[in-house]
């Protein structure tokens, strides 16, 4: 091992001073990594992660610093170089990927240009030469006819090429370590596996030493040779990913792998992960019987059919024009139909632009279908929409939006936000009433009482999707929309909201809409699904049938794509849902 | 990505939490700033208490008398020290001529500011958050808008009022002239930068979550909407705070603006420069020094404002 030694963090230590004090983003942690060898890093946003791969690469930004420990490359110590030998050491010697592909291009160049320049400036190389170079790395990568591609600009290849193009970049001045942050983040589960394939196999061919930077125990899973595990700006643990991942020595380690969604069963609730987040844990209890959240008409309680799409479809106007002749569209849905039972938790799962969020919009009232009809409780929601007079029915519907930083208004205190639909569907006698109704909310959904009084910015990605959900409780709705509501989650407040959602569905009597990406989420929270692509919904099945017995051949490759915990027992065909 | 741990924690209270906020923190850091507001600030108390700050009433004729006029400032050889900058072609303390002009430019800047300001912030409201056709008629109406200058605007409201009012060739109604057609000359500033923040709020989920409550879309733009594109129009607005007090200087400087009788910074300017080739410099250089360090001031601090809320400068 020591022979083979690339790279070497000592009691690393990076600070960010300001205003109020120095912040540790990074405390001390030691890290090795061979030749050859996949490490990965996991941990959730804030641990420190891609601060390591930062500081490694010299990218931190001020006032970031290095405050203490020591890196060492090759057997060459690198933290103390000054700017100029440390851009030789970035071109020639590091490489990295980063996790946006649209980002990490630039628009202007093409991709020649881009790998030809990086090349002549580390490569003792003319320009021929690394045209013929730059052809050969896009052969590697797997870019199908690379001798015309290589020609063209970033926006002519979709998001999993340009990736392949990222790592062609990465890989183009024949570095001997390379730092992968987060490089499957933005992509879809088909296309996170090609590149994880691609990274792994690149690897093993170069002998290079690859840091695998991600909060996806999934993808540790199944790319890794060893890892470490970040919480906090420390490794808890580190060592051979079968062996941290099966038999976990540290309690956070437990929890956070506890917390993963399992694709092959369907457990009653996740485990509770009360390591990790200090806003999580006890819920207040309300009597429902007695309490406002509690008080249904009886014409509210209903069974039966909830609420049903009828062939509908939705074309977004790409191109405006005068002339209906020279006016395009884009076809989001295309003629989908599927109904809700009451009490039921109804899933849509697919990658992303199949139209699930489009669904769910033209359900929540934001959009209005091209065609079809939309009835809730057999009434014609597009109808009346039409006519304007939606209130009723309206109230009903609500819906828990995706990206917690975004659905909730900055200039607004907590209660407020809050309290506004309840006040504006008149749900409420007074403003002090609906103040008591709102605190009461805001300690069910795991808050405290006095959490209204705050501004969303003070509260945290998963506290504030607390909010969220107390917001659409506000109306007493009985259909709930949620559209990805955990996608920019950590994996372990993930479990917690879902845990709440569960709770809440359960207690009262909830119909759900619920939306996700995510199969093994799916799998946990809905009775049944259906799956879409490319607009059109391909099948509807229960739960327990669409995991079990895929019918159509797209539900099939997602199912055999999702990343799996198993995936290191699979040699040892212990995998129950193997492909 | 990694978030601050607080190490002294944000004290309570409204007050206590401006002073510690991070805005105010860059405004006590940055001397520059500091200067010019305090600056801003002392022309603000100047213009406001003229009536007791100045040494001379300049509107009280028994107090003017045309031996005084064209006296050099109190230092130099000739100089009386009753006027300390020296006096104009009418024998009016030179001091005392800025203290109450600065108070119109003030007055003009501001009402101008306000009215532009409303307008726009409407316009770009209504064409950010409707967009279609009603969006495409009102950005066009702003750019022709754009392509007419100030002046050209001002002679034509100029000219409408006092075919309107003919005869009253009142103060009032020179100041209103002014003020309003600073305000259609700088509008489609604002509706640009409120219709571009709009169409971004616009698409941001919290805008989503109220249309699904099921707010009508009047509601939302008020009080979604308005508060989140406010930053930006404060920006503006103090820059334009200088830009509309340069335009009123040159419009009465061209006799469109406010007559010479109540002379604003802009008359007292232009009545210097007929005499800048006599050899009385001063009266054309003061109440210019006077009128440059205000613009400089404010556009200082409308700078610093703009860096502290852009997050895009930062």
């Amino acid at each position: 091992m020591a022979t083979q030694e690339l790279l070497h963090l000592k009691k690393l230590r990076v600070e960010f001073p300001s205003r109020r004090g120095a912040f540790v983003a990074v405390s001390g942690i030691d890290l090795d990594v061979a030749r050859g060898e996949i490490h990965g890093l996991v941990g959730e946003s804030g641990a420190g992660k891609s601060t390591v791969g930062n500081a490694i690469m010299g990218l931190l930004e001020p006032p970031g610093r290095i405050t203490g420990g020591e890196i060492w490359l090759d057997g060459a110590r690198i933290d103390a170089v000054d700017a100029a030998a440390m851009r030789r050491l970035r071109g020639r010697k590091v490489g990295m990927i980063f996790q946006d592909p649209l980002t990490s291009l630039n628009p202007l160049l093409t991709v020649e240009e881009q790998l030809v320049e990086t090349m002549m400036l580390h490569l003792d190389l003319d320009e021929t030469a690394a045209q013929r170079q730059a052809v050969e790395l896009l052969t590697q990568v797997g870019i199908p006819r690379p001798a015309e591609r290589v020609k063209q600009y970033p926006h002519q290849f979709s998001g999993g090429m340009r990736q392949r193009v990222v790592i062609a970049l990465a890989l183009c001045s024949n570095p001997d370590l390379i730092i992968a942050d987060e490089p499957t983040t933005a992509l879809d589960v088909s296309i996170q596996s090609q590149i994880l394939e691609l990274i792994k196999s690149l690897c093993r061919e170069r002998d290079l030493g690859v840091i695998l930077i991600t909060h996806d125990i999934g993808v540790i899973a199944e790319t890794t040779d060893r890892v470490a595990v970040m919480y906090r700006g420390r490794v808890v643990e580190c060592g051979e990913t079968a062996q941290v991942l099966h038999e976990p020595a540290h309690e956070y380690t437990r929890a956070l792998i506890s917390a993963v969604p399992r694709p092959d069963m369907r457990l009653p609730r996740f485990p509770m992960v009360s390591y990790i987040e200090e806003g999580g844990g006890v819920q207040g209890q309300i009597d429902l019987a007695s309490h406002w959240l509690g008080r249904f008409d009886a014409s509210e309680r209903h069974s039966g059919e909830v609420a049903r799409i009828d062939s509908v479809s939705m074309h977004f106007t790409l191109r405006r024009s005068i002339i209906p002749k020279r006016r395009t569209y884009f076809t989001a849905l295309d003629k989908v139909s599927f109904s809700v039972a009451a009490g039921e938790v109804f899933g849509l799962v697919g990658e992303s632009g199949s139209g699930k969020s489009t669904v769910a919009r033209i359900i929540a009232g934001i959009y209005n279908p091209s065609d079809g009809r939309v009835l809730y409780r057999g009434t014609d929601l597009t109808a009346e929409r039409r006519a304007g007079s939606r209130r009723s029915h309206q109230r009903h519907i609500q819906m828990i939006l995706q990206d917690p930083y975004s659905s909730l208004n900055p200039r607004m205190r907590v209660r407020n936000i809050i309290a506004e639909p309840m006040l504006f569907h008149r749900l409420v006698a007074s403003r002090a009433e609906a103040h008591e109704v709102v605190d009461d909310l805001l300690e069910h959904v795991g808050l405290g009482r006095d959490a209204g009084q705050k501004f969303p910015h003070e509260f945290s990605g998963g506290q504030r999707q607390r909010i969220s959900i107390a917001r659409a409780l506000a109306t007493r709705p009985r259909l709930l929309i949620c559209d990805e509501p955990t996608s920019a989650l950590d994996v372990s407040i993930q479990a917690q909201i879902l845990n709440l959602l569960k709770d809440l569905q359960e207690e009262l009597e909830l119909t759900m809409l619920f939306i996700s990406h995510d199969l093994p989420v799916i799998r946990q929270m809905c009775d049944r699904v259906g799956v879409m692509q490319g607009g059109r919904l391909l099948e509807i099945a229960s739960t327990e049938q669409l995991f079990e017995q895929p019918e159509h051949a797209h539900t099939r490759e997602l199912m055999r794509l999702m990343p799996r915990l198993d995936a290191l027992a699979r040699p040892r065909a212990v995998g129950p849902a193997g492909a | 990505m990694a978030e601050v741990r607080r190490v002294r924690a944000a004290p309570r209270g409204w007050l206590a939490r401006t002073l510690d906020s991070d805005v105010f923190y860059s405004f006590y850091t940055s001397p520059v700033t500091v200067l010019a507001a305090l600056i801003t600030l002392a022309f603000f108390l100047v213009a406001i208490f003229a009536h007791w700050i100045a040494p001379h009433d300049t509107f009280d004729l028994a107090n003017i008398s045309i031996m005084d006029s064209e006296l050099p400032p109190a230092w130099l050889e000739g100089g009386d020290e009753r006027f300390l900058l020296g006096t104009d072609d009418q024998g009016r303390d030179l001091l005392s001529a800025i203290m109450f002009g600065l108070r119109l430019s003030l007055l003009v800047g501001f009402a101008s500011v306000l009215l532009s300001a409303f307008i726009g912030v409407a316009v770009g409201l209504l064409s950010g958050y409707a967009g279609g056709t009603l969006d495409d008629v009102l950005m066009r109406i702003a750019d022709v808008q754009l392509s007419f200058p100030a002046i050209l605007i001002a002679l034509l409201v100029d000219g409408i009022t006092k075919g309107l009012f003919p005869g009253e060739a009142s103060e009032l109604l020179a100041i209103f002239v002014v003020v309003l057609s600073i305000a259609i000359s700088t509008w489609p500033q604002y509706a640009r930068t409120v219709r571009a923040s709009t169409m971004v709020e616009k698409s941001k989920e919290y805008i989503q979550a109220v249309q699904v409550i099921g707010l009508p879309s009047w509601m939302i733009v008020l009080r979604h909407v308005l508060p989140n594109v406010l930053g930006p129009v404060l920006v503006i607005a103090t820059i334009n705070l200088a830009i509309a007090i340069i335009i009123e200087a040159t419009l009465s400087f061209l006799g469109v603006g406010i007559p010479p009788t109540q002379p604003s910074l802009g008359t007292l300017i232009r009545i210097g420069n007929n005499y800048l080739f006599s050899g009385f410099w001063w009266i054309t250089f003061f109440p210019a020094l006077a009128l440059a360090v205000l613009v400089l001031a404010v556009n200082m601090l409308g700078d610093w404002l703009r860096d502290v809320l852009n997050p895009k400068l930062r």
